[in-house]
């Protein structure tokens, strides 16, 4: 019997992933509390060195291995690279979080690494067994860390609640695939793809899986009507666990749906798009106005968060590469400005206290007007004011819709006025920071690295405002 | 001789069994992880089914990660019903309402 040898060189940064989470997971257990910090510095020696591995593998050709199930391409190069360095972000935010509150242990950063395996395997996925692979690893990492701070009531109801559903969601896809399975015989994207271009969309069985594995996606993403779970999780898990959630698994989850729904039954799109449409236009609707009456922070960013994957699917919609590539832009920028967001309820955050009602940021330009200014920048981009980055994110999606084959001007249009809703809010954040008086007048000092990397995730808000062109050729160039 | 319809009706009445279960149960957490793993079982009914039909061991290879996970899942389902139970006192599915908005 002749064994082929994959070749292991594509999977090279998974291989380092999943060798340092290990070392990771053993070196911490050998570890006095008071050297924890080696802990966390493994952590980032290891999304370090994968940024570097990755890197080096940029601009060779697509290459596809292990019998067709995985692939590396520019695309999954890029997306990869995000989903580092935004968890290095979140790992540097929540470290001072978690040691305030005696939660600084190994099991975050380990969990937290697992969670980065898990996505980089979505990224990279070809068939539909490593797409469920990937999923469930970085799901089964999120249960769990949402559970971590274990004595609140509501972080174990949390828990529960995303368990569940996010069981479902994983049932439904599997359901999906399991049918798409029966119809084309395979499971690898590109060959479901060739069968359905060849045998023609017509089969109504096609149709039926491709309904579940929307379902699937739409509960992953959290678009409504699946969208139960977006605010319990977001306002039950504690903030350092909230800043992942919120953050790079929204990059995976774009990568999932651009290798099963564009790589794989791009000839179906006509039906797919139906579906996203109603979700994006309810997303958007119910995302915004119901965020309007949060008065906890988290909860009103989860919300916000809905409204977000409605833009992130106009995109989609447009089933055209530029539609596609807009919303790569847009996920990207959003997964830097949710970081930065949750980033500042962490800094305002100290041993007891949560800064995650509206009221603790009355005033935070007398208390500080640099972090204000910062605040003001990621909440004008997430609102879509111009000259910040949102601005472009929201003008690139709705341009490709209104791109599309099909005439979805209507569907531009509800976009717009939605986000003119959403302005309100974002915009009373920054009406409360400016314009009321601070309730409590506490300083706010953070370590250096913080200090730096926070006030360099807000300008970056502006900086890529005023020059959006390079990632955006960077979103073209790896999406043809 | 059992046609494949009749295994995937069967993989689509379980399928309809666990989503009844999950949302019509308002008492216990635990039927909630029974009825997960009924769903994921009648996934496994449909791929084997399928490849049975198709001569193709694709879909056989898929059910055993399908168990290998399911396995996962029940550990950290069962893990995190024990943390809640000890903070709640309860795994009543009426008591998790702490969170509204």
């Amino acid at each position: 019997m002749i064994i082929d040898m994959p070749n292991l060189e594509l999977a090279l940064p998974e291989i380092f992933v999943l060798g340092m989470t290990c070392a990771v997971l053993i070196i911490d257990l050998f570890l006095k509390d008071k050297n924890r910090i080696i802990t966390y510095l493994l952590a980032q020696l290891t999304l370090l060195g994968a940024v570097l591995i990755t890197y080096s593998q940029i601009g060779s050709p697509s290459t596809t291995g292990f019998s067709g199930s995985f692939i590396r391409d520019p695309m999954g190069d890029i997306l990869k690279i995000f989903i580092y360095v935004i968890t290095a972000t979140v790992f540097l935010y929540s470290r001072d979080y978690l040691r305030a509150r005696g939660q600084f242990k190994g099991e975050y950063y380990a969990l937290g690494l697992f969670g980065v395996l898990g996505m980089m395997i979505m990224v990279s996925a070809h068939s539909f067994l490593t797409v469920y692979l990937g999923l469930e690893l970085l799901s089964l990492s999120l249960y769990s860390m949402v559970a971590l701070n274990r004595d609140s009531e509501v972080s174990t109801e949390a828990a529960m609640k995303y368990f569940v559903l996010g069981a479902i969601a994983s049932g439904m896809l599997l359901y999906g695939m399991s049918m798409i399975y029966g119809i084309t015989g395979s499971l690898n994207v590109v060959e479901i793809g060739a069968y359905i271009n060849k045998n023609g969309t017509s089969n109504i069985i096609l149709d039926f899986g491709l309904v579940f594995i929307v379902v699937g996606l739409a509960f992953k993403l959290g678009a409504v009507p699946f969208h139960m779970w977006v605010p319990d999780i977001y306002h039950g898990a504690q903030t350092s666990v909230t800043l992942y959630i919120g953050t790079a698994p929204k990059i995976a989850a774009f990568a999932i749906i651009m290798r099963i729904l564009v790589d794989g039954m791009e000839a179906l799109h006509t039906d797919w798009q139906q579906m996203l449409t109603i979700l994006a236009v309810l997303s958007l609707a119910i995302g915004n106005i119901v965020a309007i009456a949060q008065t906890n922070i988290k909860r009103m960013l989860a919300y916000s968060t809905i409204s977000h994957v409605g833009f992130l699917l106009l995109g989609i919609i447009s089933a055209r590469p530029d539609g596609y590539s807009a919303s790569m832009f847009y996920v990207l920028v959003y997964a830097l400005m949710s970081v930065g967001s949750f980033g500042m309820i962490i800094l305002l955050s100290r041993s007891g206290f949560e800064a995650d009602t509206l009221d603790d940021f009355k005033g935070l330009n007398e208390r500080s007007k640099w972090y204000a200014f910062m605040m003001l920048l990621l909440m004008f981009s997430m609102a879509g004011v111009p000259p910040t980055v949102g601005f472009f994110a929201k003008l690139w999606v709705i341009e490709a819709v209104l791109n599309a084959d099909t005439d979805m001007t209507w569907l531009a249009i509800t976009a717009v006025l939605f986000s003119v809703v959403g302005a309100f809010y974002y915009i009373r954040l920054v009406k409360i920071m400016y314009f009321d008086k601070p309730e409590d007048d506490s300083a706010i000092t953070p370590d250096v690295d913080l200090k730096v990397v926070i006030s360099a995730n807000g300008i970056l808000m502006l900086a890529l405002g005023v020059y959006p062109g390079a990632l955006m050729s960077i979103c073209q160039s790896v999406i043809q | 001789m059992i046609a494949l319809s009749d295994y995937l009706v069967l993989g689509a009445i379980l399928f309809c069994l666990s989503l009844a279960g999950i949302f019509l149960n308002r008492k216990n957490v635990i039927i909630l992880l029974m009825s997960i793993e009924l769903m994921l079982l009648s996934v496994n009914m449909n791929f084997v089914a399928f490849s049975a039909y198709l001569q193709d061991v694709a879909g056989q290879v898929f059910v055993f990660f399908i168990l290998t996970v399911a396995a996962a899942e029940a550990a950290i389902g069962l893990a995190i019903l024990v943390v809640l139970y000890r903070s709640k006192q309860s795994i009543n599915v009426d008591d998790m309402d702490s969170m509204k908005g």
